[in-house]
């Protein structure tokens, strides 16, 4: 029940991000969604992409670092209050969120959720019990 | 050559200090086959000197000197901890540390008489840059390994003047000493006066309310632009004075009242001037590689050290102030990779081991060092590796601070931790260029 989400580091430089979307654009490899964390000095972007394997192989021919990481998608209502409910899940679970972000792709009535959670096989078991929608990746990428 | 004195011209130890050049000559030989003699008790000359052919009854004049092995820092580390020690242990009065080149800090002993010499010299050059009997010295070098701060202590009180032994650190409570116990002379980096300076500008403190007067600096390198921003900003005088824990700590020389050159302390070192490529010794004059020879020194005595401080020797005739010692430039640069920050050495190596406490292959990385107000700062640019990144900043943060921390455990220092990408730092063919010093340290 777990995606694989592929990071980067990025310099805070002009054109950084530029040339891994290149990468991936020449490859075919479409972005389905991403995150940017910044600092200073330095971000970290982090890409949903379905041909994981491939992105990761290319980035990493290209010369960026990449790392892999299991996070957890699930879907709310696209209503207001669908978020602060699977907030309450998560929160009753005891489960720390480490980052989030989220989106909107073919379920244009819900919003797509990626976690990264401290204990994901808890939060995955919480939202499950709650009735809560968990993505696997072939769900997810479903045309 | 300056003829007249910026400040009355006094001198601690004339005996020594204006001896007629063929009695100090005599008097350096006889020392140098003293200096031979210890140095033989330690493995490391007894093989060097084999190897050379060399023995004790060989040297009959000052010229053998060039006969005998060269001593490097390489040679000190190798024989870590107490290999060049010249005295048994209980003998050993004090220790005093300085910065190795791979973590571990070079250890150096002191006798009896080393302490009771090194004391006379810190006063000499003390006494020919101002100080008085009657004055308050406001110390302010760290209290501890490094030999600025219980070297000069010692120099002061062998003068007779009042010390207080603030150490190093907190630019407010100085100011508060400064003001409340009103001292005379500070003694200190330049770099920290510069940033005392900036202090008094921005704060309650007014200059007019300060006694000072004078101001020794050492501990790192400063040019003549560095003294007149220091001398019209804190309308103070500052002297200049050299040395190094490896063949004593300061006193080894320093400016007199005519500001002629650095006097060298002729009767305890023998100063030569080589080319670091080839070795051979160069002229009076021309610059070159420093290497001293203590001739005095019981706990730890080395022949030829090799300082990788680069100067020339001024030789032009007896100076004004009485003194007939030749005299030193200020150091200009290193012939090898050191760093003195903030009055701390560091090598690049140092920075390696640090690095490879966090992932044992050393990342690939490049140290900038700048200047921008009036303290140092000193950045280690770290090319990522796959296995230091992390999708979580908290962790990036982490691993950030792990470094500093490690880097802090081994140079005192805090440093600046930037993570740049895989190959984006320069690359060099051969020995790599590790540091970029912005700091303009020429004048």
């Amino acid at each position: 029940m777990k995606i694989q989400q592929i990071s980067l580091f990025l310099e805070n430089k002009p054109g950084h991000l530029n040339a891994i979307c290149r990468t991936l654009a020449n490859n075919e490899i479409n972005i389905v969604t991403l995150s940017l964390a910044d600092t200073q000095q330095f971000g970290i972007v982090r890409l949903i992409v379905e041909e994981w394997e491939k992105a990761r192989d290319v980035l990493e021919k290209a010369g960026h670092v990449v790392n892999l990481r299991e996070v957890v998608a699930a879907t709310v209502a696209n209503t207001p209050g669908g978020m602060a409910e699977i907030l309450d899940t998560i929160g009753k679970a005891g489960v720390n969120i480490e980052y989030m972000y989220a989106f909107t792709y073919r379920h244009e009535s819900k919003a797509v959720l990626i976690f990264r959670f401290d204990d994901p096989d808890k939060a995955i078991e919480a939202l499950t019990a709650a009735g809560r929608d968990v993505l696997d990746a072939p769900t997810l990428f479903a045309k | 050559m300056n003829t007249t004195p910026i400040i009355d011209n006094n001198i601690w130890q004339p005996e020594f200090e204006c001896m007629a050049h063929s009695e100090r000559k005599a008097l350096q030989l006889e020392y140098l086959q003293g200096a031979v003699s210890r140095s033989l008790r330690n493995p490391f000359y007894k093989k060097a000197f084999a190897d050379k052919g060399v023995s004790v009854d060989q040297i009959k004049s000052l010229d053998d000197l060039q006969r005998l092995p060269l001593t490097t820092k390489a040679d000190l580390r190798d024989n870590y901890p107490l290999g060049f020690m010249g005295i048994p242990r209980n003998e050993v009065s004090r220790y005093q540390g300085t910065s190795g080149t791979t973590g571990k800090p070079t250890w150096v002993a002191y006798t009896k008489n080393d302490v009771e010499n090194w004391s006379n010299l810190c006063a000499r050059f003390l006494v020919s840059g101002g100080l008085k009997k009657e004055h308050t010295v406001q110390l302010s070098f760290g209290f501890g390994l490094f030999t600025g701060g219980f070297g000069l202590h010692f120099g002061i009180e062998k003068v007779g003047a009042a010390i207080i032994p603030i150490s190093s650190g907190n630019s407010d409570r100085q100011l508060t000493c400064m003001h409340d116990l009103a001292p005379e002379i500070l003694i200190c980096t330049p770099s920290y006066a510069l940033k005392l300076m900036d202090t008094i500008q921005g704060g309650d403190i007014a200059r007019s309310d300060l006694r000072l007067e004078h101001a020794f600096f050492g501990g790192e390198p400063w040019t003549e632009n560095m003294r007149t921003r220091i001398e019209e900003g804190l309308k103070i005088r500052c002297w200049n004075n050299y040395g190094l824990a490896e063949v004593q700590g300061p006193g080894v020389s320093g400016e007199c009242a005519y500001r002629n050159g650095m006097h060298i302390q002729e009767d305890h070192f023998i100063f030569e001037v080589i080319d670091p490529d080839t070795l051979e010794p160069l002229p009076d004059g021309e610059q070159g590689e420093i290497v001293i020879t203590p001739l005095r020194r019981e706990g730890f005595p080395v022949i030829r050290y090799r300082t990788r401080d680069i100067g020339y020797i001024i030789n032009d005739g007896v100076c004004s102030c009485g003194r007939t010692t030749r005299r030193m430039s200020r150091i200009s640069g290193r012939t090898d990779d050191m760093m003195i920050i903030r009055g701390v050495n560091v090598f690049p190596s140092q920075i390696e081991t640090a690095l490879m406490r966090i992932d044992s292959v050393a990342p690939h990385y490049m140290i900038e060092i700048s200047r921008p107000n009036a303290m140092d700062e000193i950045t280690v640019h770290i090319e990522i590796k796959p296995d230091m990144f992390s999708d979580s900043m908290i962790e990036m943060h982490k691993t950030k601070r792990e470094i500093g921390a490690a880097i802090h455990s081994i140079t005192g220092l805090n440093m600046n931790i930037d993570l740049v990408s895989p190959n984006t730092l320069k690359r060099f063919e051969g020995k790599a260029k590790r540091v970029v010093d912005h700091r303009n340290l020429v004048d």
